[in-house]
């Protein structure tokens, strides 16, 4: 079995974080339920008429796959695995609308066509004309990890020496609006800064899209080895014996992690697992928390990603992200643990390369 | 790491049958399942025919005992009754006995719900409790709380029309590897407003029975359904003594990278699938003794899959039909729905007829199987594209 790595990074979020000249020295603060994205010049990189017509999540995934493959030196990939717990929820909600609004009458195609949930995978390999493998997970808050999954099986396995691997959602007025009312939403703006202390139902929402090569050759520009990814649909276990084995199965001990990314969202009612190890387990090594800056949405748990991955390779952690005062000389060994509403909980174990 | 991929049992339930028996009988008999809708009231009725599936939503909750306070779409449901059957069929007491994952597929997700109470979502607290239920993933989550699958590789997968097809190609991917011991793996879409109209507004649905590789094509019936296979390893097999169906031998998935809707003039992705999967399954082109069309009956698919089908296989393309004239095109569920088929083809050495055909294509001089054929099928090739270009073929055989 062959090692794989992070070879590049891409994200776009609410954050500027397109940019990887920079790592969260000038975060945003908001004080929101619904957090706006800080859009990169997407004309830079696609013309714009193209760019008109594109939804949001196939522009954000466009570019930040062209961002990857920059970085990565790299003109084209062997495959290309997209994560996206919602799909393209605005041309859904346009073409569904329409079929209410006018009794299935005077309908275009358009919307219905980039509804699909594999649009942002099929428009990527259309841009990049490229012919192979390409898949499209749709599994909630563990639709970036089944893709991450797959990637390193394939590559893990030689049977492709480069994947694109993403993770994209897109917000939809009519889906806010009613996730608002079922709670999912936080009900009052909450500062970001503050958002663990909010004690209060629901998460802040967002959107977002993070890309990254990954590839079973170690180059230049490499951030991280992915030693291990896992998904769990439920835990019939402690969150802390879940985390156990998972080291375990990996050789290591748990003094070997030098630092946890948790993707606690301040949500009063779901974020106790984070609080089980933050409290316990990982109590005296770094923590890092990043929802508070990406915002909740399916495939957040790419920023988490990015955040590992960015980690290892700098050696630092931003200040933004620290959840308490520890810190390490070296960060070798990090884990990401994710979950959303109790429910696709997902391990992954990076190491610095 | 396990050398084979045993399919041990299979569920399905379509617009020809509720269960293995029932689809089986009706291939057998040329019982067609393509009718006028009844369940969706949509004013295309007199403009299209579906493959629809006989139960009400109520009669589904019904035979899976479901609450009345339940939050199941109509896609939970058809793929939990599948995916049931399919277990049971594998004559597994005990799922948690080996590492058991469930990979499944949808397009439309619960869109069926979502249609309905778009609005009323905003006033209506009692209907409040489907917008959970609108997400892809969801309905899986559903299915493997159904089967008592916990702590699991559980995950959903959506390529469109290629969708079931890539779960099991998946699925075989993870047994190989040594990641699972067992997974059950397919796919399940119910029929919409938003599936009719959309493929509507892209003027792709027949008027009438549609007819796969013919010449006079007027384009594709939608239709719903549910599959699922239980993949085991080697291991299990051999521990349990498992009666095996068959083995999945090959895949391959491609992209046309041609156009987000429409299929390559020359079926490039089809060819790169089936090429992979050949090479997977380390078998000639000449070793293929049956192929499951893709076959939708749209003008652009069945000419691109005929082109990609001479390209693979030149002058002997082997025995083929599409089974869609029976059953519609049950989109993310059709791969699933054509391995079980391609099963029952394998188990019972018959080629299925291409139902409806009359007229031989002029682009081209291959003609699909028409008629019921029995001979020696050790190997069946199975074909699955879809929109954003993605081709997908998976190879069936009855022989390790």
């Amino acid at each position: 079995m062959k090692k794989v790595y992070i070879n590049s990074v891409a994200s776009i979020a609410a954050q500027k974080t397109f940019d990887n000249t920079t790592f969260l020295e000038d975060v945003t603060h908001y004080t929101e339920t619904v957090l706006p994205l800080i859009d990169p010049n997407y004309k830079e990189f696609i013309p714009p008429a193209a760019a008109r017509r594109m939804a949001k999540g196939i522009k954000m995934g466009v570019v930040a796959s062209r961002l990857a493959l920059h970085e990565a030196n790299l003109e084209n990939v062997e495959a290309i695995i997209t994560g996206t717990g919602m799909g393209c929820v605005r041309d859904s909600e346009k073409f569904v609308s329409a079929i209410i609004d006018n009794n299935e009458q005077y309908l275009t195609p358009t919307s219905f066509i980039q509804s699909t949930h594999n649009t942002v995978g099929g428009q990527i390999a259309l841009g990049l004309n490229c012919k192979g493998y390409n898949f499209t997970y749709v599994h909630s808050s563990t639709s970036f990890e089944s893709a991450l999954l797959d990637a390193k099986l394939m590559l893990a396995c030689d049977e492709a020496k480069t994947v694109l691997v993403g993770g994209v959602d897109e917000l939809g007025d009519h889906t806010v609006k009613i996730h608002r009312l079922i709670k999912h939403i936080k009900q009052v703006p909450v500062n970001s800064a503050q958002l663990l202390e909010s004690k209060t139902e629901g998460a802040v929402f967002a959107e977002g899209a993070n890309f990254f090569v990954l590839a079973n050759e170690l180059q230049k520009t490499s951030y991280a080895e992915v030693v291990a990814v896992k998904t769990y649909n439920t835990t019939t276990s402690t969150v802390t014996q879940v985390v156990e084995q998972f080291i375990a199965d990996n050789n290591l001990l748990i003094n070997d992690v030098d630092a946890v990314v948790l993707g606690c969202n301040g949500d009063v009612t779901y974020d106790l697992p984070y609080d089980e190890l933050q409290n316990q387990l990982f109590a005296n090594i770094p923590q890092l928390y990043y929802k508070h800056l990406c915002g909740e949405f399916n495939t957040a748990s790419s920023f988490g990603f990015w955040l590992g991955a960015r980690v290892l390779k700098e050696q630092r952690v931003p200040v933004a992200v620290q959840l308490n005062a520890q810190t390490k000389k070296e960060y070798k060994n990090i884990l990401l643990y994710n979950q959303y509403r109790g429910k696709d909980h997902s391990l992954t174990l990076l190491r610095k390369c | 790491m396990s050398k084979g991929v045993a399919i041990t049992g299979m569920g399905i339930i379509s617009a020809i049958g509720n269960n293995v028996s029932e689809n089986y009988t009706a291939l057998i008999n040329e019982a067609k399942g393509i009718s006028r809708i009844s369940k969706i009231d949509t004013i295309h009725k007199d403009a299209i025919m579906v493959g629809e599936i006989d139960f009400t939503n109520n009669e589904l909750a019904g035979l899976l005992n479901l609450p009345a306070n339940n939050n199941y779409s109509r896609t939970a449901m058809l793929g939990a009754i599948a995916a049931k059957e399919a277990v049971k069929n594998a004559g597994i007491t005990k799922i948690s006995k080996y590492k058991t994952g469930l990979i499944s597929s949808t397009s439309v997700g619960g869109m069926d719900m979502t249609e309905k109470y778009y609005y009323e979502y905003l006033e209506d607290t009692r209907k409040q409790k489907y917008i959970e239920s609108h997400h892809a993933g969801d309905a899986t989550q559903k299915i493997a709380e159904q089967l008592g699958i916990k702590q699991s590789l559980v995950t959903t997968i959506s390529t469109a029309c290629s969708s079931a097809a890539n779960a099991i190609m998946l699925g075989a991917r993870l047994i190989k590897s040594g990641e699972l011991d067992r997974v059950i793996v397919g796919g399940k879409d119910c029929l919409s407003k938003f599936t009719i109209n959309g493929f509507k507004t892209l003027m792709i649905l027949s008027d009438t029975y549609n007819t796969p590789f013919d010449e006079n094509r007027k384009g594709l019936n939608l239709g719903e359904a549910a599959a699922y296979l239980v993949l085991e390893s080697d291991k299990v097999v051999q521990a349990e003594n498992k009666k095996v169906l068959g083995y999945v031998k090959g895949y391959g998935n491609a992209n046309d990278a041609y156009h987000q809707t429409a299929s390559s003039e020359n079926g490039d992705g089809a060819t790169l699938a089936m090429q992979q999967a050949l090479k997977v399954a380390n078998l000639q082109p000449s070793q293929i003794d049956y192929v499951n069309a893709h076959g939708t009956a749209t003008a652009n698919n069945d000419l691109s899959e005929g082109r990609a089908l001479l390209r693979v296989f030149e002058n002997n393309v082997p025995d083929f039909s599409s089974t869609k004239a029976y059953t519609g095109h049950t989109l993310a569920a059709a791969g699933a729905i054509e391995a079980v088929y391609s099963i029952f083809a394998i188990q019972n050495n018959v080629v299925f007829p291409n139902l409806n055909f009359k007229t031989q294509m002029k682009e081209f001089a291959i003609t699909p199987q028409t008629d019921f054929k029995y001979k020696p099928v050790n190997t069946v090739l199975s074909n699955s594209l879809g929109f954003g270009g993605n081709c997908s073929t998976l190879i069936f055989s009855k022989n390790q």
